[in-house]
């Protein structure tokens, strides 16, 4: 374990740099999400915001640095170890998958409460038939819960933007995690769905789970977050309550000198 | 839904095994009404491709990986059947054994096994490749398979594979002592993996793996962000093809009797993804219906249009096969069993 | 797609297929990896060798063997890459234009009487505009219709390209071996030219000068006519090359016709040293897609480097193996080649 660590510090990353090609794209970043918490992540565009992002996902392997979950280092392990620790992401470009139903996106969520050997699958067996009709049941209340329940039944592609956000955040809470990081929840999203947005990772924090976001909507990260963290040029700016983060000069100067895309 | 399931299956059973059962009480009836154009050998030949083809469609049109070497699977399945059923002597195989009614079937699963573990292997390796670069890392690994079995597996002293030749006298297969031929007889086997396979492949489908397939297809990052190790399942789908493969690759060097490498090589590979395509990649049924469909519209070039003009000779199957192949991606990407589904993903842009 | 794309200081090239996801950190191959297995592979060359009592004489001369057959690749290979880098596609119909070029100007030699210099160049130069002709119908006809269609489908498309052109071959001219006059004679006997111990067909020099000549062209078109920097631009960015008002589909038509006329001089300069068949373009086709790979299936030079490397190689390979194995070694390298390196040894890593 790292030496000064709060003790209800969930992940920690230490002074982190990720370099493409020679390209350096984070520097020495330094910061830590506790237990409970609601976390923004701010700064220009190109700061490193979902680099930072992807590394702890574990998508992308640090150059230098240590990133620490639940005490663990994350270092080196593939993308659905992470998840499986308890990481769950959405994603600022929204994946989903196309052809799918929202229903099937929570059960592919839900799926490592399913037989998961390919043996297994093989022969239609009762067991498999009880599984997949508790999964379903899951799945519906959790569709419920994110009030996505009339499209349960829809494909993917035909759902409009905003609802593909609330889809991505569905499925990722059917990994039942610890952190969430979410990439841009609001971004593409009317005034009504922002607001709704923001409720709901204001209830999600209710229930436990610690949340860790990019977000580009000042007053919402603002209003939302315990502690707002601000990158630029890869390099962590400062860090610290929303309020005191809006009066530092440098993140002024930062948001001045390089303007805020939509 | 599951009503319509079961009739659709025993409207299909019944159709194999009339069909089987017409032409084992009157022999050659099937060529006699088409004139010519449907034989047991063809519906024994759309049963073997059957049984590949569910594989490959569970690989590409469900995981969305592609494989132009599936063939090489298909050969070494018939190979590995023919060398330990003929090549006896060489391997030192007691002829007690080898002669008991149970070794080519006992061998037909092993073969299976181990190409399956082949196939697990190397796709944990290639598999991690994407889009051109699988297609030609699969197409290459099926060009090195017929490249050693032509070259007698780099044994030449033992002439296992016979080269160019192949292997001639391949045994039929025997429950007891009863053989199961003629032909008649052997179409009950084929369809009965056939349907064995369609089973399988159709109750995968819709199972968690089913649908973490089209997970895989639709978004491997997505896939993996919620704790799906993506290229396991990936190998795990890649060895069941292959296997599938093996299987009809045994089944077939005990219909035929003789195997030789130039049956496996490149084109017979293109000429499963053709099949796959044909009868719509995202669907098991479209695994019978592409075999029967390109195989007889084979037939029907070689015996009836291309006989009716004087000039052109059965030579020119090749080019209406690639200009089939041609149109059929443009204008049905998503093959002749196609859902909303299947039609969105094939033009997904992945 | 790329997850950071967005944020990250990205190259202007992106390589399409590598591993997306799950990024290759994992499995970052040194150089010190390439170098040993290029040590193993030449301690391995040496060792069969010497099995047959090699000297390095005779090395030198599989090497400049290699270098004719590898210039092939080489065109091929620029082929795969022009039309890659400009439509994002992996034409696989390549091979057939490498197999038309020959035959055309087989059949036009003959058509004309059969001797002259000034015939054969005619012939020659016929069969590559007729190449790229039928490379021009292809893009219209089969490709460009499904532009918006999965990598996947293109390739099918291509292979079935491929497979109707070849059938059509056979059809005209049957599945025998053709000949087509050696440039320096011009008869079926080549001159054959010694030097310290090493020999030589003339052929080879023309092999090498037309080759060399025709990506030389290539490159100067590329950096200096109009056209030319419009489909570069194509090539690293195409919805902001058609802001621009560069006609994106006409430069990919252009691309396949460029990689028609590579294809058939490519074999047109081997054909009087391997006697053309109707089928020659699957093995030039593969291997030349081969050399592509190897030189990151982006790069002109990477390409005629991968070209000479495999040509080079595979010949050693062949002095020192069972004959029916010299084709195996392009299959095996292009798998290893996609395992350790998508993005080809001449493209920096990725960490």
């Amino acid at each position: 374990m790292g030496g000064a660590v709060n003790r209800d510090s969930l992940l920690q990353v230490e002074h982190v740099t990720k370099a493409f090609d020679g390209l350096v794209a984070l520097s020495d970043v330094s910061l830590e999400v506790r237990a409970g918490q609601i976390k923004g992540l701010i700064g220009p565009n190109g700061a490193g915001k979902t680099t930072l992002f992807n590394l702890i996902a574990c998508c992308l392997v640090p150059t230098a640095g240590d990133i620490r979950f639940c005490g663990r280092s994350l270092v080196g392990l593939p993308p659905h170890r992470a998840a499986e620790l308890g990481i769950a992401r959405t994603f600022q470009n929204v994946q989903v998958f196309p052809g799918m139903t929202v229903l099937e996106h929570v059960l592919v969520g839900l799926h490592r409460l399913a037989p998961a050997g390919l043996l297994a699958n093989l022969l239609p067996t009762g067991g498999l038939r009880r599984t997949e009709h508790r999964l379903r049941e899951q799945a519906e209340a959790l569709l419920d819960r994110l009030e996505l329940a009339p499209w349960a039944n829809v494909p993917v592609e035909t759902l409009p933007f905003g609802l593909l956000r609330r889809v991505e955040l569905a499925r990722a809470l059917a990994v039942r995690p610890k952190l969430l990081l979410l990439d841009e929840p609001s971004s593409g999203l009317n005034p009504t769905e922002k607001q709704a947005m923001a409720r709901l990772v204001r209830s999600l924090r209710e229930e436990g789970v610690t949340v860790f976001l990019v977000e580009h909507d000042m007053p919402m990260v603002m209003g939302l977050a315990d502690e707002v963290a601000v990158l630029d040029h890869g390099a962590l700016l400062c860090e610290g309550p929303p309020q005191q983060v809006q009066q530092d000069p440098r993140v002024v100067a930062a948001y001045l000198g390089e303007p805020e895309d939509a | 839904m599951n009503g319509r399931w079961a009739a659709n299956w025993l409207a299909f059973a019944a159709v194999v095994v009339a069909v089987g059962l017409v032409e084992l009480v009157q022999p050659g009836i099937l060529a006699r009404l088409s004139r010519g154009l449907v034989s047991v050998d063809l519906l024994i030949r759309a049963g073997l491709f059957t049984v590949v083809l569910v594989g490959l469609n569970l690989l590409m049109g469900y995981a969305g990986q592609a494989s132009l070497g599936q063939a090489a699977f298909y050969g070494m399945g018939a190979f590995a059947s023919a060398i330990f059923t003929v090549r006896t002597g060489a391997l030192n195989i007691p002829s007690h054994v080898a002669g008991a009614w149970w070794w080519p079937w006992l061998m037909m699963a092993v073969a299976a096994l181990a190409v399956g573990a082949f196939a697990l292997v190397v796709g944990l390796a290639i598999l991690r490749l994407r889009g051109h670069y699988l297609a030609m890392a699969t197409l290459g690994l099926g060009i090195i398979v017929y490249i050693v079995l032509r070259e007698n597996l780099g044994l030449p002293h033992l002439n296992l594979t016979g080269g160019f030749d192949g292997i001639v006298g391949v045994p039929r297969l025997r429950v007891g002592s009863a053989e199961l031929w003629p032909v008649q007889v052997y179409y009950f086997v084929v369809w009965a993996a056939a349907v064995g396979a369609m089973a399988v492949g159709l109750n995968l489908v819709h199972s968690p793996v089913g649908r973490a397939l089209r997970a895989v297809h639709g978004s491997e990052l997505a896939a993996e962000s919620v704790g799906m190790d993506v290229g396991k399942l990936k190998a795990k789908i890649f060895a069941l093809s292959a296997a599938l493969a093996s299987v009809a690759g045994s089944l077939y060097a005990h219909f035929q009797a003789a195997v030789v490498p130039d049956t496996f090589g490149f084109v017979p590979s293109l000429e499963l993804v053709v099949m796959s395509a044909v009868g719509g990649m995202s669907s098991i049924w479209g695994a019978p219906l592409g075999a029967l469909a390109v195989l007889l519209l084979e037939q029907l070039l070689r015996t009836h249009v291309l006989g009716l003009v004087p000039a052109v000779s059965g030579e020119l199957e090749p080019v209406v096969f690639g200009l089939m192949l041609v149109v059929i991606m443009l204008f049905w990407p998503a093959g002749l069993v196609s859902s909303r589904r299947s039609r969105t993903a094939a033009w997904a842009g992945r | 797609m790329e997850p950071t794309a967005t944020e990250a200081p990205t190259r202007s090239v992106a390589v399409p297929g590598r591993a997306v996801g799950t990024p290759t950190a994992r499995r970052a191959p040194t150089r010190a990896v390439l170098g040993a297995g290029a040590a193993v592979a030449g301690l391995a060359f040496w060792v069969l060798g010497r099995r047959l009592g090699y000297g390095p004489l005779d090395y030198l001369q599989l090497v400049l063997d290699g270098t004719v057959t590898g210039s092939v690749y080489a065109l091929v290979a620029v082929g795969f890459v022009v039309v890659y880098r400009v439509t994002g596609v992996i034409n696989f119909a390549q091979g057939a234009f490498v197999m038309l070029g020959p035959m055309l100007a087989i059949t036009f030699f003959q058509t004309l009487g059969g001797h002259g210099a000034g015939v054969l160049a005619a012939s020659a130069l016929a069969a590559v505009a007729a190449t790229t002709l039928v490379a021009t119908v292809v893009h219209r006809l089969a490709l460009h219709p499904a532009r918006g269609a999965s990598p996947l489908t293109k390739i099918i498309i291509t292979v079935g390209v491929y497979i109707a052109l070849q059938g059509l071959a056979l059809r005209v001219w049957g599945p025998r071996p053709y000949v087509l006059p050696a440039f320096t004679t011009l008869h079926m006997a080549d001159r054959l030219l010694q030097l310290g111990g090493l020999s030589l067909q003339a052929q080879s020099l023309w092999v090498w000068g037309i080759g060399a000549l025709a990506v030389l062209t290539l490159v100067l078109f590329f950096e200096h006519t109009v056209v030319g920097k419009a489909m570069r631009a194509c090539a690293v960015n195409r919805i902001a090359a058609r802001l621009m008002g560069i006609r994106v589909d006409r430069m990919a038509t252009l691309a396949f016709a460029l990689a028609g006329v590579l294809g058939a001089v490519g074999g047109i300069v081997i054909a009087p040293s391997t006697r053309p068949t109707y089928d020659m373009g699957l093995e030039l086709g593969l291997k030349g897609f081969v050399a592509a790979i190897a030189g990151g299936l982006v790069s002109l030079p990477g390409a005629v480097a991968g070209g000479l490397v495999l040509g080079a190689l595979e010949s050693l390979w062949a002095g020192v193996t069972v004959a029916g194995f010299k084709d195996l070694f392009a299959f095996a390298v292009l798998i290893l080649l996609l395992l350790v390196r998508p993005a080809g040894w001449l493209e920096p890593g990725q960490e």
